[in-house]
């Protein structure tokens, strides 16, 4: 591994201890994150990508509980570190947005309010210098007549203009890595645009580093360097964004391509959806919990879940078509 | 040919504030006077963007909204002239899936209940002759057709995945025989991997039984897949519509080719070289007449002709329609 490795997920484990049982919403999940790259967890909906997110910087809400793992990031792991130490860390040098902006912001707080207060918190700056800054970051992001906007509440930006605070209040302490959980799922497609536009062009000034979290094959092609895809709380498979879209390797993955109607061929070749219902977390199957959709399940994968299988490039998947059976 | 439905100007107003000492009251144009027509057996996909005014269209067609002008011409008859039970017997040709199998299903029914409920209510009224045996028959028949096994005839909705409740909502809107389905956003709260089950489901359906779509979506891929032709629409009123084929390859109004241009493909060697219109701003509040143009505020090829009246929807060629003053510059 070169210098650029910035963060290292190994083996994470976050468990949910629920009245059905313990739902394993993330189970060993392994990745690792460099200076300047964006990369994708991509998944449908209980997959575990947020509960991901959330667990790499402790948030995750109870009955949530990392059960297991490690998240190395500038020789720490920031899963055993303390209170204060992970204050520092969070929101400062590594930052999130959220898909839903609104229930992010306070709405009590004037956006001056909330911006100054990191600024002062993480960087220690006076507030006159610190709502220059807030200021400055908001004119980056695309607000017009940002020394006025800044005075106003969230209620009176719109979703695309508040998606753009909180992405400006997130870069604004110059954080080393953005996680963006779902930022433009809550848009339209015209603002959506806009905002992966805007967060491609911010970070690549700054060589922040990005976790993009979404469900949205389209929106990772177009801005992701890696794609993880993850099932059932683990990712099947990871590699160079390009060649897993042109050699996927995890029946999964050729499914979700497979599934996705496209704008630019005509009709009316038929799509190939995947097969039965989506995984019920607290009832998983032996073995792969994918073989009960999977159109090349053998006997083994209802046994046992596989190891990696990689190929080149970078690329592997958790997969038995690509291993050796015991 | 009389088409199956036909839409001419129809407006949905909705008033807001004008209570007592509120101030004056103003009102929203969600939809501000819209023609189209849908033939037997055809899907027209209506797309827009949220708060275009596509959902406030989709049920002023089906009268759960009265709307504020115009007129709704199913099969010749005009919808918004009638009421209680000549409306009920009319609008059996006409039926409506949601976007959220979650909120349209009522929890406290099974699902057998929940799609012989349509039959009950119209056996009720005396719009339909079933017999008991023959109610249960079709029930069943209705769960075969959209893919659901008999057995879960007696669960609650919440022992369903998204998808299965989709399929019961489906069930429901085909249990009286429709002609037209309207379909309002049916598969954007789905994941992908099922989402691509329903749309083969609309596919299969309407082969085997002729079934004229109105399909409502954001997602211009999804239109492209299930749509004959597609209708843009945009802050209530229709820019362009087109045969699918034709206004995918061809898209004449500013709009379209923004919102087609931002839209993403998943495959990188194609995003890779694709270039992007990005629109200025948001959609405006639809609380204002506008003397211009609707888009104009963000369009990237705007003219001093547009601020003066709005351009009307017109052929360029037959078939394709554009609403747009590059097409047809004003008198």
């Amino acid at each position: 591994m070169g210098d650029d490795l910035l963060l290292s997920v190994q083996d994470l484990r976050t468990w949910f201890h629920t009245d059905e049982g313990v739902v394993k919403a993330v189970d060993g999940v392994s990745f690792d994150l460099r200076r300047g790259e964006t990369l994708a967890l991509v998944g449908e909906s209980g997959s575990g990508k947020t509960v991901t997110s959330l667990s790499l910087l402790n948030l995750v809400p109870p009955p949530g509980r990392i059960a297991g793992g490690r998240v190395r990031y500038r020789g720490q792991d920031l899963l055993r570190l303390p209170g204060p130490a992970l204050r520092a860390v969070r929101g400062d040098r590594i930052a999130m947005v959220f898909q839903d902006p609104l229930t992010s912001l306070n709405p009590f707080l004037r956006i001056s309010t909330q911006m100054v207060e990191a600024l002062a918190l993480h960087r220690g700056l006076g507030r006159r210098a610190a709502r220059a800054r807030a200021v400055e970051m908001l004119e980056q992001a695309g607000i017009a007549a940002a020394d006025r906007r800044i005075d106003q509440y969230p209620h009176q930006f719109s979703g695309g203009m508040r998606q753009r605070v909180m992405i400006a209040m997130a870069l604004s302490c110059d954080p080393e890595i953005l996680i963006a959980d779902e930022p433009t799922s809550a848009l339209d497609v015209t603002i959506q645009a806009q905002i992966l536009e805007l967060i491609q062009d911010l970070t690549r000034r700054t060589g922040t580093a990005v976790i993009l979290i979404t469900h949205s094959l389209g929106v990772v092609a177009g801005v992701c360097d890696t794609l993880c895809v993850m099932y059932a709380g683990r990712i099947v498979e990871r590699g160079p964004t390009a060649q897993v879209f042109a050699q996927p390797m995890h029946p999964y993955t050729r499914g979700l391509i497979g599934s996705v109607p496209r704008l630019d061929r005509p009709g009316p070749g038929r799509l190939v959806p995947i097969p039965g219902q989506p995984p019920v977390l607290a009832d998983l199957p032996d073995g792969c919990p994918f073989h009960p959709r999977c159109p090349s399940a053998m006997d083994v994968c209802r046994r046992r879940y596989p190891g990696a299988a990689a190929a080149g490039g970078g690329q592997e998947a958790h997969c038995w078509l690509h291993l050796e059976a015991p | 040919m009389t088409p199956l439905l036909d839409v001419k100007g129809l407006q949905m107003h909705f008033p807001v504030g004008g209570r007592w000492l509120r101030g004056p009251r103003t009102w929203i144009r969600a939809v501000d006077g819209i023609d189209f027509h849908l033939r037997r057996g055809e899907t027209l996909g209506l797309v827009g963007e949220s708060g275009c005014g596509k959902s406030s269209a989709a049920r002023a067609v089906a009268q759960l909204y009265r709307p504020t002008g115009g007129q709704v011409l199913l099969l010749g008859q005009d919808l918004t002239r009638l009421d209680g039970k000549d409306l009920m017997a009319a609008r059996q040709h006409m039926q409506m899936v949601f976007q959220d199998p979650y909120a349209s299903l009522d929890p406290r029914l099974t699902a057998f209940e929940l799609i012989a409920e349509p039959l009950r209510i119209h056996r009720a009224r005396g719009l339909l002759k079933l017999a008991r045996p023959d109610l249960a028959r079709r029930v069943d028949q209705l769960l075969d057709q959209v893919g659901l096994a008999r057995s879960f005839r007696n669960r609650y909705p919440h022992q369903f995945s998204g998808g299965q409740r989709q399929r019961i909502g489906i069930a429901r809107a085909l249990a009286l025989s429709p002609e037209l389905v309207l379909c309002d956003e049916p598969v954007s709260a789905l994941d992908v991997s099922i989402q691509a089950q329903i749309l083969n489901l609309f596919k299969d359906l309407q082969e085997a039984f002729g079934l004229a779509y109105l399909f409502i979506a954001h997602d211009l891929a999804v239109v492209r897949y299930i749509a004959t032709r597609v209708a843009v629409m945009y802050l209530g009123t229709l820019v362009e519509v087109a045969d699918a084929a034709e206004l995918y390859r061809n898209p004449q109004h500013p709009y379209t080719q923004a919102l087609l241009s931002a839209a993403p493909i998943p495959d990188p060697q194609v995003e890779k070289s694709r270039s992007r219109i990005l629109l200025a701003g948001d959609v405006p509040a639809p609380d204002q007449e506008r003397p211009g143009c609707p888009f104009y505020d963000r369009c990237w090829r705007r003219m001093d002709a547009c601020l003066a009246h709005p351009p009307r929807l017109q052929d360029t060629v037959p078939g394709h329609q554009v609403a747009c003053f590059l097409h047809h510059p004003p008198d």
